[in-house]
């Protein structure tokens, strides 16, 4: 038992810098994974994520495999391509969702252009995919950063950012310009996105962020309680998946990916509000 | 009688056409006056434009209200979040705590009061995505009661509504109406407006007429509006009715 559980953690160290690096991603990701779902930008956050492919692998392009180069390249690439598509749908009469996959489709194949220019399969295959294994102290380090940013900066812009998910006019109406909240958690979103390209790869980065944060949807009802279900099924998966990659010798960032996506089954089918099972069950009615 | 808006030759316009078309009026304070006219007659814009939230705005708009509430269609909020109905309610308070304040005791008292007298006792703790239609406008009334504003704007406050939720929701009209406040609302049914509104703005994209409701809202007026909303051109070329100066 502890050979299988514990005995890896303790005796790799890279096992140990994965699972630090799970723990970071699932505190500050799920509860954007949260955010996104609640504003309905799941698959916009997606578009966002493989939009960092192309600054990625600038950074890639002029400085090899550094983390710092490829981190910066990916941040201002999702950035701007937030930035861009929604200037292009308030400017004209395009939808959001319409113009991020303009944004992203074009941003991909530039990105695999350009990583191509230079680099081998593998180091593609890197980028896209991630090797969270091969995270080191200075990624750890990005990345608890970028966790403790984003929990300062969601408990801070909180308030608003609901407001802005759930009424948006009421906002405007108050005076208060919704717009600025909403792009500083685009913001918190591209810098998860980059945190977790290292260890999932773009094309991935989302799925520990926001298959717990599905999950969660089928038991909470309110958004402090989907956030604190969402973080714990983050860090099982990313356990989880570490383990049996470990000992079944599989890559570790699809196996984290798909015991989420087993989470988000699971809950799928029993969860208490919304699931199969609630949807099957005929439980006695209330008399009022 | 002195005017809370004052609207000198108002254009809204959406692609060049306009939605609102060189109106001028007066709505007079500490009364509540209805607007009317047929679907695509410009009134959810003339709203939004006395809040400042459409762009394209020529003409001009004064305002003497200290502050407004505003009540949106409901399409326009997403009424499945995960949200209860106090903190929906407490929102009124926003101008007092703002992005980062906490609501204090006060506030939550005078939200719990205004629940109470919306007749939703006993509801707070409830989602919002649990209450009908009907129940969710009574939670919307409430933040509007906590807003205290000057001025009052509701966009089709009874549509698909019963009508006992109706007539409360009339009560909390006229009291605001004894509180002083301007009360400004859009509204279909003509009974209705004639029964308890003492005055109308009949809008047709261009103003058919204002002012009392007994004569704004006659058969002929009514005639006319229709007339003017099914008037639609396509092909307009550009407005040749030169903008009056404002001072």
């Amino acid at each position: 038992m502890y050979d299988f559980l514990f005995a890896p953690f303790a005796d790799f160290g890279f096992m140990k810098r994965a699972l630090v690096a799970c723990l970071c991603l699932s505190l500050g990701g799920s509860s954007i994974g949260v955010f996104l779902i609640l504003r309905r930008m799941s698959l916009m956050g997606d578009a966002l994520a493989h939009a960092l492919l192309p600054g990625a692998a600038l950074g890639f392009l002029l400085g090899g495999l550094s983390l710092p180069a490829m981190s910066l390249g990916g941040f201002l690439a999702g950035i701007s391509t937030a930035l861009v598509s929604g200037a292009i749908a308030r400017f004209t009469s395009m939808r959001e969702d319409a113009s991020f996959a303009a944004a992203y489709l074009t941003a991909l194949a530039l990105g695999v252009l350009i990583v191509s220019l230079r680099g081998s399969a593998v180091d593609l295959m890197n980028i896209l995919f991630g090797a969270i294994l091969a995270v080191d102290s200075q990624a750890l380090l990005l990345v608890a950063g970028t966790t403790t940013l984003t929990l300062v900066g969601l408990a801070a812009i909180y308030r608003p950012l609901v407001v802005e998910c759930f009424n948006p006019g009421f906002l405007a109406a108050m005076g208060v310009r919704g717009a600025l909240y909403h792009y500083l958690f685009l913001g918190l979103a591209v810098l998860n996105m980059v945190a977790a390209f290292q260890a999932l790869g773009t094309l991935m980065a989302l799925g520990l962020m926001l298959l717990p944060a599905v999950a969660a949807s089928f038991w909470a009802r309110e958004v402090w309680s989907m956030t604190a279900i969402a973080a714990p099924l983050a860090l099982l998966s990313g356990a989880i998946g570490l383990l049996v990659s470990f000992h079944a010798g599989l890559p570790s960032g699809p196996l984290i990916v798909l015991v989420a996506s087993l989470f988000f089954l699971g809950s799928l089918l029993f969860g208490t509000r919304a699931s199969v099972r609630a949807r099957l069950s005929h439980p006695v009615h209330l008399r009022g | 009688m002195s005017a809370a808006l004052k609207l000198v030759d108002l254009t809204v316009s959406y692609d060049r056409h306009p939605a609102v078309h060189h109106v001028s009026a007066e709505i007079p304070a500490a009364e509540i006056t209805a607007i009317v006219g047929p679907n695509g007659a410009g009134k959810s814009t003339l709203l939004k434009a006395m809040l400042g939230l459409v762009r394209r705005v020529e003409g001009s708009i004064e305002c003497s209200a200290r502050r407004i509430a505003y009540l949106p269609q409901q399409a326009e909020i997403d009424r499945s979040f995960p949200i209860s109905v106090l903190d929906t309610v407490l929102l009124g308070r926003w101008s007092r705590f703002g992005a980062f304040g906490k609501a204090a005791k006060a506030d939550v008292h005078d939200a719990q009061h205004a629940i109470d007298s919306v007749g939703l006792s006993g509801f707070e703790r409830r989602p919002i995505d649990t209450l009908s239609v009907g129940q969710f406008q009574r939670v919307l009334f409430a933040r509007l009661l906590l807003q205290d504003a000057d001025l009052v704007l509701l966009d089709e406050p009874f549509a698909a509504i019963d009508s006992k939720t109706v007539s409360d929701l009339m009560g909390v009209i006229h009291r605001w109406r004894r509180e002083q406040r301007t009360v400004v609302a859009v509204l279909h049914d003509l009974d209705q407006v004639r029964r308890e509104f003492p005055n109308s703005l009949l809008l047709a994209r261009e103003l058919v007429d204002s002012g009392p409701t007994g004569r704004v809202l006659s058969a002929e007026n009514l005639l006319r509006a229709r007339a003017m909303a099914e008037a639609w051109d396509e092909r307009a070329g550009a407005c040749e009715v030169p903008l009056r100066q404002t001072a």
